[in-house]
Formats: structure tokens, sequence, C-alpha cells
């Protein structure tokens, strides 16, 4: 099977063919490995988990963004493949795209679970109370490997570099639809910014793209709604409470005392 | 930053090399102790981007005790743990981490672990194998990845930290017993640096990728062992390597415990549930080393079904009667999996399974608090090691199902608060070791590898001898004669990589160049697994020999230590901790 892959040195640009035997199971990561282990040991691109989780090996295969480590070469139905970084990328080397900005957008919308009190979030003595159908409101957004695949299909990201972008965004939003979390109003004025929401014009090509099924796009307009929500009728994210402790914590259980001292206060 | 050793130079008080479960927790752990008030700067440092750790593929669960008032106890877990490791687990060890796991669960629970619940909005937990208390707490089958998010958001909020992505560690400085930092290649640059720092973690995780099959991320080429290793110090009990009952055929990717925690069956050819034969009372629900012998003995009595694509042999492992719904909220990666490799819903239909290398029992020599101990048994001054990477033992010969990422939780927050109370109690100064040290690195890798033109062999070549090497011969069933061909072949290869040569002469991303400093460590790791394999005659958890079929606690009730000798590993041992239960038989 013919394989393209456009090739960057730092300098110059260009496309590179390699023939290679492949069986139907193969997927496009087994080919990458085969042309780096057998005949070309220069190719550099990312890979590590092999199972579509740990969001590494995003490029551009046939033209689609998609993690090579989970597309057959039975899938792609073609007698060649065309391999490309990310788009909307800058390149580093090969297949290999500088991700800086993508993991620092990310950061900028304070994805963490914010309280008013912040130190609930510090002693656990009991869980959050959250029910199954509460689980449901925002942990399809917590699959988001952080392949960042979603930008290299985004259209806006390709003309707005300020732009934060279907990941960031998509991840506000986990946050934010979390029961446990009180953080709406820290986060509002990073997303609701002519860089922020209101810049999607929705073309849901990283709902697509998505290896996950995260759905951003779906992320953002729920984004919105909250924000025009908030801004025109002065309404909080939802009038849901947040999160409460469950009422009790369990009975003491150990039986004896553990030989250790587990509190490391005040000394080794 | 100092160039004026040639280099650069970066001053933390604190340096992690790694950035899974491990890693991150004891980030976030040493950043929540301080709070600001000594202003501790901490460098968490990875081969690959963070959030790209291996963690990331644990499936199934984390196990603790969460609900003592439904019968589940401390003496339960430390129990299931100790029977489960065979006996080899310092029951000291084992004890304190019981107690820590519940709050860990409970912490994370706080930092936005979508924990499955209950319908009263409380935590659930589920069966694991070898539990006696269904307490491995889940959110689906993405337990480590969910685990990974929370904790590496959590780490975003502190400021306290610099990133290192993509930086490949090459050594650990220390001399006259104390660490002094870590020298690295930046692989964005090809630049060499050294980490100067107070305090180090080894939090590297394992070595999968030392076999052909393995459900082990490309990058668990068990680097922390290595490092550890080749600077003098002892690793400790790593002919245990686990096997993990159900790879998916051909390429071994992990299909968790949970499958049959949820009630999936195991079937050979003649459509037997085969368990009933090995373990009558626990079922496919029996430790993972009792259910990977069982599958390779059905395989090798010709009761397994063979795959004409991938010339390997495998057993089903059956979920259509779980139940679409059911499968769709406990399983759907599973679902996911089968589907994407190989076109097979789980719903309909069985997946081919066989034993798949999973976890390294053994690791780097650490006390209960994490410390690193030389090969006299003093702790190395400023330096800690945690998670896979670590060997305490809490696992001992056989760790359990969802006792991996717990110990990775529970070790990162004892170290991050050992590492902050030695440095808070002793105020030790940035070390400054003798250049000689440092430059002699630099030229071993740019120098001496890099730079060298002449030899023909191959890095890839050698690797794929390698792991074809431990897939025949030091496999789930170990024999004295497979060993021994194993070490002469090793010790072959080691010989041929000295004449290794590079074609990719570049610094920007120079994979050739990790793989070939990684392959340095994986060569020596089989040689000590393979040689430490030979040396312990006995079968006791993951070390399965055929012809020392039982467990002999006369004679080998105790912990292998390896430390780097002249002409390869030299072998000595240490006693077990045993100070709850005392060894009996093993059954299930």
């Amino acid at each position: 099977m013919k394989v393209r892959i456009r090739r960057y040195d730092g300098q110059k640009e260009w496309w590179q063919d390699y023939e290679v035997d492949v069986k139907s199971s193969d997927t496009v990561l087994d080919v990458l490995n085969k042309i780096r282990e057998k005949q070309d040991h220069t190719l550099a691109f990312r890979l590590s988990c092999q199972m579509g989780s740990c969001g590494s090996c995003g490029m551009v295969i046939n033209g689609l963004p998609a993690l090579a480590c989970q597309t057959r070469i039975s899938e792609l139905k073609t007698d060649s493949i065309r391999i490309e970084p990310l788009y909307n990328y800058k390149v580093i080397k090969d297949l290999v795209v500088d991700l800086n900005e993508f993991v620092n957008k990310h950061r900028s919308v304070k994805p963490w679970i914010i309280r008013k009190n912040p130190e609930e979030l510090e002693e656990a003595p009991i869980e959050f109370k959250v029910t199954p159908e509460q689980n449901l409101t925002f942990v399809q957004f917590d699959y988001c490997i952080m392949c960042g695949i979603c930008l290299a299909a985004c259209p806006t990201v390709a003309i707005d570099p300020l732009f934060l972008g279907p990941q960031a965004l998509g991840q506000a939003y986990r946050y934010i639809a979390d029961p446990r979390d009180e953080g709406f109003e820290e986060r509002i004025d990073i997303l609701d910014d002519s860089h922020g929401v209101w810049r999607c014009h929705f073309a849901g090509a990283c709902s697509y793209v998505c290896p996950k099924g995260v759905d951003p796009a779906k992320a953002i307009q729920f984004l919105k709604k909250e924000i025009l929500k908030y801004r025109l009728l002065h309404k909080k994210k939802a009038a849901t409470k947040p999160a409460e402790l469950v009422e009790k914590a369990p009975p003491p259980n150990a039986p004896k005392p553990p030989p250790f001292d587990f509190k490391f206060e005040g000394g080794v | 930053m100092r160039k004026d050793i040639g280099m650069e130079t970066l001053d933390y008080d604190v340096a992690i090399v790694g950035s899974g479960l491990a890693g991150l927790r004891t980030a976030i752990e040493v950043l929540r102790r301080d709070k600001g008030k000594l202003g501790l700067k901490v460098a968490v440092i990875s081969k690959i981007y963070l959030m790209r750790s291996h963690s990331v593929s644990a499936e199934g669960g984390t196990s603790a005790v969460l609900y003592p008032e439904e019968g589940d106890s401390f003496e339960l877990m430390a129990w299931d743990t100790i029977k489960g490791s065979d006996f080899l687990a310092d029951q000291d060890a084992v004890w304190r981490f019981v107690h820590i796991a519940t709050q860990e669960i409970r912490l994370i629970e706080r930092w936005g672990v979508p924990w499955n619940r209950r319908e009263d909005g409380r935590i659930e937990q589920r069966w694991f194998g070898g539990l006696s208390f269904p307490r491995a707490t889940y959110a689906q089958d993405k337990t480590g990845f969910f685990e990974m998010r929370a904790l590496y958001d959590t780490l975003l909020k502190y400021d306290n930290w610099d990133r290192f992505d993509e930086n490949f560690v090459t050594s650990i400085v220390i001399e006259n017993n104390e660490f002094k930092g870590f020298t690295a290649i930046d692989l964005k640059t090809g630049n060499f640096r050294y980490f100067r720092a107070k305090a180090g973690v080894i939090a590297t995780g394992g070595a999968g990728q030392l076999y052909r099959i393995t459900s082990m991320a490309v990058s668990s080429t068990g680097d922390g062992y290595g490092l550890a290793y080749n600077a003098g110090l002892p690793l400790k009990d790593m002919e245990f390597v686990q096997f993990h009952p159900t790879g998916l055929v051909p390429r071994g990717i992990l299909i968790t415990e949970a499958a049959r925690g949820e009630g999936a069956y195991l079937i050979n050819k003649d459509g037997e549930r085969f368990m009933q034969k090995y373990a009558p009372s626990k079922m496919e629900l029996a430790p993972r080393d009792i259910v990977s012998r069982a599958i390779m003995k059905e395989i090798m009595e010709g009761k397994g079904i063979y795959d004409e694509k991938s010339g390997l042999y495998h057993v089903w492992l059956d979920m259509r009667h779980l139940g679409k719904e059911r499968i769709e909220q406990k399983l759907p990666f599973i679902r996911e999996i089968g589907l994407k490799y190989l076109g097979i819903d789980i719903v309909d239909q069985p997946l081919p399974i066989r034993p798949t290398v999973h976890y390294n029992m053994g690791g780097i020599h650490v006390d209960i608090d994490g410390k690193v101990l030389d090969s006299t048994g003093t702790p190395v001054k400023g330096l800690w090691a945690a998670g896979e990477a670590a060997c305490v033992s809490i696992q001992g010969s056989n760790r359990l199902g969802s006792n991996g990422t717990n110990e990775c939780l529970v070790y990162g927050y004892i170290v991050g608060n050992d590492i902050y109370n030695y440095i808070e109690k002793e105020r030790p100064a940035l070390p400054s070791p003798s250049q000689n040290i440092l430059t002699t690195e630099e030229d071993r890798i740019f120098g001496k590898l890099l730079g060298k033109e002449s030899g023909g062999e191959d890095v890839y070549e050698i690797r794929d001898e390698l792991k074809d090497t431990m897939e025949k011969y030091v496999h789930v069933y170990r024999t004295g004669s497979d060993l021994e061909k194993a070490v002469v072949k090793i010790r072959e290869l080691k010989e041929r990589y000295k004449n290794i040569r590079l074609t990719d002469k570049s610094r920007v991303f120079n994979y050739n160049l990790e793989h070939a400093l990684e392959l340095g460590n994986m060569l020596e790791l089989a040689e000590i697994i393979a040689r430490g394999a030979l040396l312990r005659t006995e079968s006791r958890g993951a070390h399965a020999r055929l012809d020392y079929p039982n467990r002999d606690d006369t004679n080998w009730l105790k912990h292998t230590i390896a430390l780097k000798g002249a002409d390869g590993p030299l072998f000595s041992y240490i006693p077990v901790k045993i100070t709850m239960w005392k060894p009996v038989a093993r059954v299930y």
C-alpha cells in the first residue's frame, strides 16, 4: 500500500511516499510504526497507549483529523493513505505539532471544581451527593482526552488564533454542568467574550471528528444559553442547589487502632 | 538558569519524573500541603505530554473500604491484598495502605472524578478478582482516565510548578548517597538539561514493553527502573510480572477485569466455563495469576481456539448474557474497543482473549514512606519513588485487580507529605554535583551514542528480538531450561546493543535516540527478570515454574534484590515483613 506523508524538518516541507505491506486489521498507527521501524528511523510522530485513551496520535488521515490508533486501514476503503500533521497547529517536525497554546487555553477556563468554600475540597470525611442522573449531565464532556483533534477541524480556529476553541469551551461546560461546582461566576467573563463562546458559529465539525463522543459543539450552545440566562435574566446558572455532602459519615470502623501514625502534620 | 557547565540548569525544590497518577498526586500533595508557606517550586517532568501517561488506560476500579456498615473492613481489604500477593507483601505497608485508600477515594471525588453512583447519590462499588467484598470503586470502565483528568485539572489550579512535557530523563545524579538531580533531553529541541533539585521522585510506571503482547502503553519501557539500577540502586522482586488474563487478541489491549466483575464468563473451545476446574468458589473472579494460568493451561491442553489472522490461540470472554443496557452503563469502553478494533459488538458476540502483560509487581526498592533505599537498606537522601515504579512491597508476587491505581494515589499522598516534612525540617540547600558527572552523561548520549558512526546494529531489530524472547521464554509458565535460553539470548542482545548505530542524527524530536536509550534499560531489566526467575526455584503468585510447581516458604519467603554488577545483576534476598497473618495455602 502506498502511504504519502507530509514531512517537515524545521526548514523544508515535502511529501514523502512509502510502500508498506499492510494487513486489513492494521491501524494507521501500525503502518506508521512499520515505516519508522523498518524503513525510515527519522520519521517523527507521537504515540503512547495505542487504544484511544491517551490522545497522543491525532493526525489528519485522508483529509480527516483522527486518532491513528483507532483508524483501521480496512475502514478507509482507499488503496493509498495520505497523512498530514493536525491542521491549525504549528508543526515542529513531521507529524508532531506544538500543543502549548492548546493546553494553555484549556487551563484558562479554570477547569477544576470550584467551591465557594475552598476548604470543602481539601477535607474529605465523606463524598458529595451526586445521583446517577446528575452524573449524566456532565460525564459525556469529561470524556475529553485532550487529543486536540477538534481544533484541527474547526473553521473558526483556522481564522481566529485567539478563539478559545471547542476543547477549552467544552471543558468549561464540563465543570459548569457538574453539580459539585460553584464556579460559573468566576468563569463567565472568560467565556462571554468575542473570542469565547460567541465566536463559535456552530459548524459542528468538532463534534463530528471527536473520537470520544464529547460533542463540544453542544457544550458551547449550552454555555451560550447559560450566559444569556445569567446576563439577561440575572439568573444564576441554574435554580438547583449545588451538590451537598451525603447526610452522615459512616460509623467508625476500625475495631483495632492502626499500628501507625497516619497524621503527617508535625514531623516524620 | 546557569550556563557555566555547558548545559541548561533548572533549579527546583522538588523534581518529579513521571506524570501518571503517582507523579501528579505527589505534585499536588506537595503544593497543597505547602500553600505557599515555604514557596516550594515543583517540576513535573515527562517524556510524553502530561495527561498522556499510561494511568489513563486503567479501566475497572480502585479498591477502598467505603462501607464498613455493610460488611467491609480494613482487615478484610488487608487480608485480600496479602492473600492475593501470595504472602510476599510487606504486611505493615499493606495495613497502612488500606487506611489511606479510603480518604483518597473521597478526596479525588471532591476534585471531580465522576464515580458511578448509587441511587441515593453515594459512591457505588463493584466486584473484582480476589476480593471478599465488592470494593472496587469505579467510574464506568475508564476509572484511571477519570482519575487522571481530576488530578491533572486540579494540579492546573496551582501556580508554583512547571511542566516539562516531552523531556526524557537519562540519569539520576547521586553522590555520597545524596540525590542531586536528574539529567534530561528536551525532545523538542534536543538540548541537554540538568534538573537540580532538593528532592526527587521517580514515578515512571512499569515495563510492559519488554513483551510483544501487552496492555501497557508504548511509553511503559521501565525507564525509572533503569535509572535507579544504573545509579547503583537495588531493584526488588522484578521476576514477578503480572499477566492480565483478558487481553484482546491479537495485540493485547486490556479488557477490564470489571467485565468479569459484572458477570462475564470465560469459555473454552468446547463451550465449557473452565474456571470451575481451577477456582471453584471464585470462578472467573479468582486473582489474575490464577486466571491467566488457567487460560494458558486450557490452550496448552488444546482447548483454545486458533485465530488464523494472528496465529494465536485464545479463549472466549462472553458478556452476551449481561444485556445491552448493563453493558452500556458499566462497560461502554469495552464495547467501543470491540467495535473499533475487531468489529465485534460484545452485546452479540464473545471477545477472543488471552493473557497480556499488564503490571510489574517489583520495582525500585523503597521503604514504607517511599524513600528509595540503597544496597545497604539506607535511604538515599532526597530521593523517593512511587506507584508502579516503586516496590514497597504492597503487591507481593501478585497484585489484585483494582489495587494499582490506589497504590499510586496513596503513595503520591505519602511521598508528597514525606518530602514536605523533609524540606521543612532539614531545610536542605540546592545540591552542587561535581561537573564531570554531568559532562560524562552528556557525552554518553550525544557523543558516544548519537555521534557514533561505527557499528551496524539496529535499535528496532534488537528490540523485536528481545520482545520475542520474553514472550517465548519468560511468560506465564516458566521452566529452568526456557529461562536459561532467555538469559543466553538477552546477553547476546546486550552485546549487540553495544554495536548499535543511530540513523537519525538530528536533535529535534529524535525518537531514534530516545528508543535507543529506552532499549538499553529494557535489556538490563530483561536480564534481571529472567535471571531472578531462574534463581527462584518455587512457584509463587505470578511466578509459576513448571519444574517447581509449589510455593516454598521455607526457602523462598523473601524478596529478591538485584544490584548492578560488572557482568550483569547480582542477587541477594531480604525478609518479608509479616506482622499480621502467617502464610497459609492460597485457595479460591
